[in-house]
This record gives C-alpha cells, structure tokens and sequence, in this order.
C-alpha cells in the first residue's frame, strides 16, 4: 500500500508540476487519437449511413461484418500496419513506419468500423422516421444521407465518444506501429506499458491517472454540449 | 400553383398491390383522376386508403397495373403529401420549409419569400423561429400543410390530415384546404370523418377490403350511392361489413367482393 500510495504522490506531483515529458507524451496521444477519430469519422459516417439506406447485394453480410470488426484485435490490425509500412511492405517507399502518420493510419482502422456500424443503427432508425416524407419532398437516398446525419447529430456524438474511446485506450496497434521511440511516437498507453515495465509506477500511474481525466473530460464536455443542445431543442423540457 | 404543365388526369389501369407474402392490399384498381377539386376516399379500416394514397404518390410501386400521369416525366416535382403523422425535421419551423424548397433547387431569396407566404397563411409567422418538434400536433400538422403547400403542388395528397385533431384545430386544416384548393390545386385525401367528408368532397371514392366499390360526385354518392356497402357506411350501420350473412337468398357470392 505504502508503495501505491508513493506512486500516487509522485504521480500527482508529474501532473501540478505540468513535466515536460508528461505534457509531450499528453499532446502526442491527443493528437493521434483526435486526428484518427476525425478521419475514421469522415470515412465511417457516411459508410454507415449508406448500408442503411441503399438496399444491394451482400449488404447484410457487409452490416455482419461491419459489426465484427468493431471487435477488431488491435494487435492484429498493428501487424498488418506494419507489415504494409514496413521496407518489405507495398508502402515501405513512403517512410511512415515508426511514426505518428502509422499511428493514426491504425487507429483509424480500428476506429472506422465502430463509427460505421454505429452510425449504422443511428441512421437506420432515423430514416424509418423519415423515409415517406423525405422521399415525398423529392429528395434521393444519395441526398437523405447529410439530412440524417444532421438529424441525427445528438446520438452520433455518442458514436465519435465511442471511438475517442478505442483509439485513447488502445495500445497494441501504436505500440507494434509507433515503437514507441522516446520524443517521437510515446503516447500515454505505450508509456504507461513502459514505465510499469520498468517499475517506474509513478510516472504510469500518473499517465494513466491523466490517461482517465482527458478521457473523462473529453467525454463528459461533449455530454454537456450535446445536452445543452439537446435541451435547446426541446425548450428544456428533457426531464433529468 | 405550378402550371408549367399539368400532370392530371391520373389514371390508374388494373392497379394491384400484394404483400411480400402475395396477400393482395389493393385488388384491380381501375380510375381516373381529373383536374381540380377535393377528391375525398373513404371506406373502414384496412380498406387500403393510405396504400392507395402511397401507390398514386409514388412511395411504392404497384405489384400490377400501370400508374399513369398525364406528364410522362416530372410528375413527381408537382406532387406534395402530408402524412396523417406529420413528420418534422429536427430543425426549426422556417428550416422545415426551406428544407423542402431548398430540394427543389429555389434560388435562396425566393425561398425566403416562400416561407414568410405560407408561414403567414397557415397561422405559424410567430413560430418561424421555433424547433418545429416543440409545436403542438395542431401546430405541426399546419407545418406539414405549409411545407407542402410551399413547393406549390398541382396534387396535393392528405392521409388523414385531422385524424388526431381536435375540433378546432380540424377547422384550421379544413379551411388551409379549402384555400390551397381554391388556387387550382387537387386534394386527393383520405378520411374516416364522413361529416368531414360530406363538407369538403367534390369528388368521392369508396374503398373497401382493397377494393374501389365506388367514384361518384360527392353529391350524387352521399344522395344515392350505387354501391349496397357504401349505402351501409354511410348510414354508419355497425353490422354493414357483414354483407353475405343471413339466408342463403341474402348472400351476394359476387367474387368481386371476396378478400
């Protein structure tokens, strides 16, 4: 106990005194993390939308698959990365391989299914709603996509939270593809591995104590601003 | 009203509608609909009077039979409908219109003229910047009425548009028609209100088990309807749709009137 609570001290004096290290390795993983959740958002949204609203053959084994993906083992999909990246890969030329590019690029593989298959279910239950009127008014599928993810923008920020959710707390992918080169591609969960490792608990657990508080905050300011919208919406009256 | 050209008459020509299944919904449909005026369909519950709706508005396809209008192409951009439940985009009531102009490629500023016009006729100018789900049902349904009436239809389709209205807000609807009509377009709706239907019909068409038993003039239909079912609907008899029960000479084995 003595030792947890030392390591916890330690941890919280990392985070009042802002370490520069701690705060490299912070904005790093922010960085990452937001950029892959925006491009996997980008992709999945309107993937999602479209397997719910075009009828074509294979759609439902592509919903099935969709679905499964989301449960996509990071350390597999680490492997692939780098196979791709790596100086024997397809995409060896480019040099991304032990950088922040890879990072995302994989992140943005784990992220994309969950965000489509999500957005998936959104939209589907939204274009029941929708469907005779907005066909009525003239508009084509094509068209209904932007109306529905507009419309459907309160529960789509619970899908982009899930995602934020994978990509903060993955380790597997960034660790395989990243390296985890001191200066370069340490992030909060490769570092935490790390520095357990090594029996530096206080600086892991003071990532991992930082690790929670951005991902409580992010998630809980994007509550409140969908709340607060939510609210708009209906005149306050949303009860508790 | 949208006269570039007129879309009507609307014939339909041995129309069936069948289940996924093959359960026939509507059964050899064969009518026309002309210019002008209210068309009023009525019949009881399952009579197909919101899928005959949906077949002439396109929302579906007929399992049989063809669906004409008289414009071979571009009906469709002529045609408005408002659903028994109206349906309102999460947006505010200005928003809603101008969704539905904004699909018709209307050039920003006439837009705004547009929905100030409608806003104004059907009552709802104060509500313009409201979130269009925090209206009442009354509310809402003249929104639906106003954004149809924006894209300026040559046929208007109404599914029950008072169904779940009280009485005055049913006189607003009535009387938003009754305009909409008077500028030449043609309401084709559906109702299980017969003093609805008796105000506002020109035109009445009777359904029943998928069946049209009936498509007389208002007046001629509710004075001396031909049909011995519509006779009994409009007597408002409870036992009507029991036709055939009874002594052997009573039965009508007419297979046209079989399920």
């Amino acid at each position: 106990m003595t030792d947890f609570s030392d390591a916890f001290q330690a941890a919280l004096g990392l985070i009042v005194t802002l370490d520069s290290d701690l705060a490299e390795i912070v904005a790093l993983s922010l960085g990452v993390s937001l950029t892959a959740v925006t491009i996997a958002t980008v992709i999945g949204m309107p993937v999602g939308a479209m397997v719910a609203l075009f009828r074509f053959p294979g759609r439902h084994g592509l919903s099935v698959f969709l679905n499964a993906l989301m449960g996509l083992p990071p350390v597999v999909v680490g492997l692939i990365v780098y196979l791709m990246l790596s100086r024997m890969g397809p995409f060896g030329v480019f040099g991304l391989l032990f950088t922040p590019t890879a990072m995302i690029i994989a992140q943005v593989l784990l992220v994309t299914p969950i965000i489509a298959a999500l957005t998936r279910q959104v939209v589907e239950d939204l274009w029941r709603e929708y469907r005779e009127q907005l066909m009525s008014l003239g508009a084509s599928k094509m068209r209904a996509i932007p109306t529905l993810l507009w419309d459907g923008r309160f529960s789509l920020v619970t899908v982009v939270l899930a995602g934020f959710g994978r990509a903060s707390a993955e380790v597997g992918a960034v660790m395989i593809v990243g390296g985890n080169i001191d200066h370069a591609t340490r992030v909060m969960t490769t570092a935490i591995a790390l520095e357990v490792s090594k029996g530096n608990l206080a600086l892991a657990l003071g990532l991992g104590i930082l690790l929670i508080a951005l991902s409580a905050t992010i998630g809980a300011v994007a509550y409140i601003i969908k709340e607060r919208a939510e609210r708009r919406m209906s005149g306050g009256m949303l009860g508790g | 009203m949208n006269n570039a050209s007129n879309v009507l008459p609307l014939v339909l020509d041995n129309v069936w509608y069948r289940t996924l299944d093959g359960m026939p919904l509507i059964k050899e449909i064969t009518t026309t609909l002309k210019a002008g005026g209210k068309a009023v369909i009525i019949g009881p519950n399952g009579a197909g009077k919101s899928l005959f709706l949906r077949l002439c508005h396109g929302l579906i396809e007929p399992s049989e039979g063809n669906i004409k209008w008289q414009l071979a192409s571009g009906a469709a951009a002529h045609q408005a409908m408002v659903f028994q439940r109206p349906v309102m985009l999460r947006r505010t009531v200005r928003a809603n219109v101008d969704y539905a102009l904004h699909l018709q490629k209307i050039a920003p500023p006439t837009r705004s003229q547009i929905i100030n016009d409608v806003l104004e006729k059907t009552g709802l100018s104060r509500l313009a910047d409201t979130q269009a789900r925090l209206l009442s049902f009354g509310e809402q349904q003249r929104l639906a009425l106003a954004r149809a009436w924006a894209l300026k239809p040559q046929v208007l389709f109404m599914d029950e548009p008072t169904a779940s209205l009280d009485p005055s807000a049913a006189y607003l609807i009535e009387q938003l028609i009754e305009t909409i009509t008077a500028q030449g377009t043609k309401i084709i709706m559906t109702t299980h209100d017969l003093g609805q239907a008796r105000r506002m019909a020109d035109e009445v068409l009777f359904l029943h088990r998928g069946r049209l038993l009936e498509h007389a003039p208002a007046e001629q239909f509710f004075s001396a309807p031909k049909n011995d079912l519509a006779q009994a609907f409009i007597k408002g008899e409870l036992l009507w749709w029991r036709r055939g029960e009874g002594s052997d000479d009573a039965k009508r084995h007419d297979p046209k009137h079989a399920r």
